[in-house]
């Protein structure tokens, strides 16, 4: 019993990071088009700033420095990407993908240049490093308060699209770009913001994911990229409710069947992706095919 | 002369010019300072052109998918990666034979490709690049972690020296392998022009271009799709295990997600859908990559200030940037740069359908 | 007076040309009908117009040149588009369809107006659009855009794929647009367009192939009509 808890609490924790990495992707690939390979070093950029920020600061302020600090770096690299390259390269898709190629292998090599190659060491402040007893399992804490973000996040989310006129044009768009567009309204604010934004959540993913391994090392958010991309596709782009159960179902697929056999882990989680896909008759925005 | 036979003509008379040059650079003795660290027959420079050419080899195999076929995938690793372990878990394991194990390899990934791609490419686009990313990553996972006493793990594995023919072994032989390198260019090159100049390889580039006519023409995109995938894949498998001959044993780095973005990055450098541009673009990676150690070190950029030096001296960096600003200003890559067209272009109002 | 001038518009898409040079003008008031056998390129000037497609040539609307403005500065200008596909966001509910298209700060009687028309969509309100009918749809499309300042409509097929009925209803709501705002009006149900249009223009292969000034005489002539639009208008019953 105690081995499915603590399995439970950690794919979930994992699930959560998928989904703050992964939200962001599906929406900027379902109004956009664009599959942003850059999305894995917004993450790392995150994760360096805060720990950087609690590397100075240290302890509970630290903590929260670095939330902040992790989501502000995030969100301005995401910013400054959508301006200075998507944005130039509008109605070019494919040199859209691929400058996304470029910068995702150049920021990661820029981050090596100034931390260094190694890995940096997360000193996660006390109560937040001890466990949590759960029925005779110890699961540590930080899987909480990856839970609980990546909860609030979902919450957040559906709140804005939901409730907002920009999450209104936002859900439209991804329906159908060229209709919006038909209607009077200029796409290309909701673009920036939505990329902002993926960026915000992704540079929490990763001061998150920092916590998490209690480290942070140059190449953490291109391992976590490909995970996301495969909750994107498993989620259908644009939709947040989708991204959310399928990040839940790839988290704990992964923990169960990595318990089973090592690295059978990822192993199970692109055979269910390939099962998924074969079996779905529709495209990647939820229409039949 | 109509415009195919002169099409014809430009182009063999210049590939044959070109492979000419290069078949016989080993026997000269020319001194290029500042690019090659020695004369041209040195064993250290014929090694380094070597790779340069598998990797020449390598980036048009994956021009036929991605340039001409217009299928983006991010698992071309995995055949390369197949042709090299296959290969040397053969040899050093099971005790086989150099060549048999090479052949087994190649059907072995040709299996693979017709497998993988005959699932992926059910699905769109960006399924399809999903998919293969996926694949690409538990390939990569399986042979750093899976099984490290067979693949060598996250060292690798060095190739049985007594399973290598004389003729290839030993320094004095680069030469020797410089040329196997060279004919695995050739045989990639002639595979792909070939296929560019028959009827299948029309209906990739029309696939290409716009997949719905073809579907309305009554063609099924997805068996021409898998035929481009299963011949890009076994042309790989053959450049794994080129490169598996030119550095004594299997490395893991080639199946990383990194390699296989480093094809298209070859591809995209020299330009997509060009006749040379897939061959321009995997010759000057191939020798960046290699030379950046050199290079990083040059008094140019050790002179500069800390701030500019460091992200300068890292090699993906420089990749990456470069990278971004060939899509800006040079979509066409270096081959369109200078005026090629792309093999589409070529045929159009030669070969009408 | 010419509201939208048309010269010369030529458009290529995935490497075929479908315009080959289109000329026409659309006046500022009434209904001037495009039309044309399937695959004429109908669709296609339309989306032309909306900048939905890239194209040579020039489009002017009120004098002002619209190639090479995006979409929503076209749009912004006055120009509605109802497309053939609907354009309805399915996910959305009706009200959230509705609200999409309403400009900041614009009144009710707006809605007052539309709900007038189509009473259908205020009981739908909270309905996600993808559950509605394909007449409602029509309505949800016709009703959103009429909610925005326009100066010229750009409607494709309303009543295609419509029951008599509904068609006649759509119909006759678009009559009663067409006394207040001028529309191009893309149809291939003869009786529509016997019953709204004023002029004609008549596409074929990608370019102009008749001009009418009027479009019953146009309807009226049963060799001609077949030799353009390739039906006869015995009853005026669609193809």
């Amino acid at each position: 019993m105690t081995t499915v808890i603590l399995l439970t609490a950690t794919g979930l924790g994992l699930a959560a990071l998928y989904f703050l990495v992964a939200s962001g992707l599906s929406l900027i690939f379902g109004l956009m088009d664009v599959l942003n390979f850059a999305h894995g070093a917004f993450v790392s950029v995150g994760g360096y700033v805060g720990w950087t920020v609690a590397d100075h600061l240290s302890g509970t302020i630290g903590l929260f420095g670095a939330l902040l600090a992790g989501i502000a770096a995030g969100a301005a690299i995401a910013a400054g990407t959508e301006l200075a390259v998507i944005r130039p390269l509008y109605g070019r898709p494919l040199d859209q993908v691929l400058a996304t190629v470029g910068l995702g292998l150049a920021i990661p090599a820029l981050l090596q240049a100034i931390w260094g190659a190694d890995s940096r060491t997360w000193l996660v402040p006390g109560w937040l490093a001890g466990t949590v007893d759960i029925a005779g399992a110890r699961v540590p804490s930080v899987r909480f308060l990856l839970i609980g973000i990546a909860v609030a996040l979902l919450v957040g989310l559906r709140l804005l699209l939901g409730r907002t006129r920009a999450g209104l044009i936002v859900r439209a768009g991804v329906e159908d770009r060229a209709m919006v567009t038909a209607l009077g309204i200029d796409v290309r604010r909701a673009n920036s913001a939505v990329f902002a934004l993926g960026g915000a959540a992704a540079g929490l993913a990763g001061v998150l994911y920092g916590l998490y391994q209690g480290s942070v090392s140059p190449g953490d958010g291109t391992s976590l990229l490909i995970f996301a991309f495969v909750v994107v596709v498993l989620g259908g782009a644009g939709s947040i409710t989708g991204t959310a159960l399928a990040a839940v179902a790839v988290g704990l697929v992964q923990q169960y069947a990595d318990y089973a056999s090592a690295s059978l882990g990822d192993e199970s989680v692109v055979i269910l992706l390939a099962a998924v896909l074969l079996l779905r008759r529709r495209n990647l925005q939820g229409r039949p095919a | 002369m109509s415009r195919v036979a002169k099409l014809w003509r430009t182009h063999w008379l210049r590939a044959l010019i070109v492979f000419a040059l290069l078949y016989f650079l080993p026997y000269s003795t020319l001194s290029i300072p500042g690019v090659f660290d020695g004369p041209l027959d040195a064993p250290g420079v014929l090694q380094l052109l070597a790779v340069c050419l598998v990797f020449a080899g390598l980036a048009i195999s994956y021009d036929l998918l991605f340039g001409h076929t217009g299928v983006m995938s991010f698992g071309h690793g995995i055949f390369v990666t197949g042709g090299m372990y296959v290969t040397t878990i053969l040899v050093n394991h099971a005790g086989y034979a150099l060549l048999p194990s090479a052949a087994i390899a190649l059907v072995v990934s040709l299996a693979a490709s017709l497998i993988l791609g005959g699932v992926a490419l059910r699905v769109g686009g960006i399924g399809f690049a999903m998919v293969t990313l996926a694949f690409g990553q538990a390939v990569s996972i399986l042979v750093i972690s899976g099984s490290p006493q067979l693949t060598g793990g996250e060292q690798g594995q060095t190739l049985n020296g007594s399973a290598v023919p004389a003729a290839l072994d030993g320094v004095r032989n680069t030469a020797n392998l410089y040329w196997i390198a060279l004919a695995y260019l050739v045989v990639c090159a002639l595979a792909v022009w070939g296929l560019a100049a028959s009827t299948p390889g029309r209906v990739m580039r029309a696939i290409h271009e716009n997949e719905r006519r073809v579907e309305v023409l009554g063609l099924n995109p997805y068996l021409f799709k898998l035929l481009a995938f299963a011949l890009a894949a076994v042309l790989a498998a053959g450049g794994g295990i080129i490169y598996l001959l030119l550095l004594g044993g299997a490395t893991p780095s080639v199946s990383t997600s990194n390699f296989t973005l480093s094809l298209l990055v070859m591809v995209v450098l020299g330009g997509a859908g060009r006749r040379w541009g897939a061959i321009v673009g995997g010759l000057v990676y191939g020798y960046a990559s290699q030379s950046l150690t050199r290079l990083s070190g040059a008094s140019a950029i050790s002179g500069l200030p800390g701030v500019l030096r460091g992200p300068l001296q890292q090699p993906l960096f420089l990749l990456g940037a470069a990278f971004v600003l060939i899509v800006f200003f040079a979509p066409g890559g270096l081959a369109g740069r200078f005026g090629a067209k792309t093999i589409t272009d070529e045929y159009r109002g030669g070969l009408r359908s | 007076m010419s509201l939208l001038e048309v010269s010369d518009v030529r458009v290529s898409l995935g490497g075929s040309a479908i315009l080959h040079g289109v000329t026409f003008d659309v006046a500022d008031s009434g209904v001037t009908a495009l039309l044309g056998r399937n695959g004429v390129g109908k669709t296609t000037t339309a989306k032309a117009i909306l900048g939905l497609h890239a194209s040579s040539g020039s489009i002017r609307f009120d004098g002002r040149e619209l190639i090479g403005l995006p979409t929503y500065a076209i749009a912004r200008l006055g120009i509605g588009y109802v497309p053939e596909d609907r354009g309805v966001f399915s996910a959305l509910t009706v009200a959230e369809n509705l609200r999409l298209a309403e400009p900041r700060g614009r009144g009710s009687a707006a809605y007052d107006r539309v709900y007038e028309l189509f009473p259908v969509l205020r009981q739908r309100a909270t309905q996600a659009a993808g559950t509605l009918s394909g007449g409602e749809q029509q309505m949800l499309a016709i009703g959103r855009i009429l909610l925005r300042p326009n100066r010229l409509l750009v409607v494709d097929e309303p009543t295609k794929g419509l029951s008599p009925k509904v068609a006649a209803e759509v119909a006759r709501a678009l009559k009663e647009v067409a006394r207040t705002v001028p529309i191009l009006l893309i149809e291939q149900n003869l009786g529509v367009v016997r019953t709204m249009a004023g002029r004609a223009v008549v596409l074929d292969t990608g370019r102009v192939a008749h001009r009418a000034e009027n479009t019953r005489d146009l309807l009226a002539d049963p060799a001609l009509t077949n030799q353009l639009l390739g039906v006869s208008t015995a009853n005026g019953v669609s193809p």
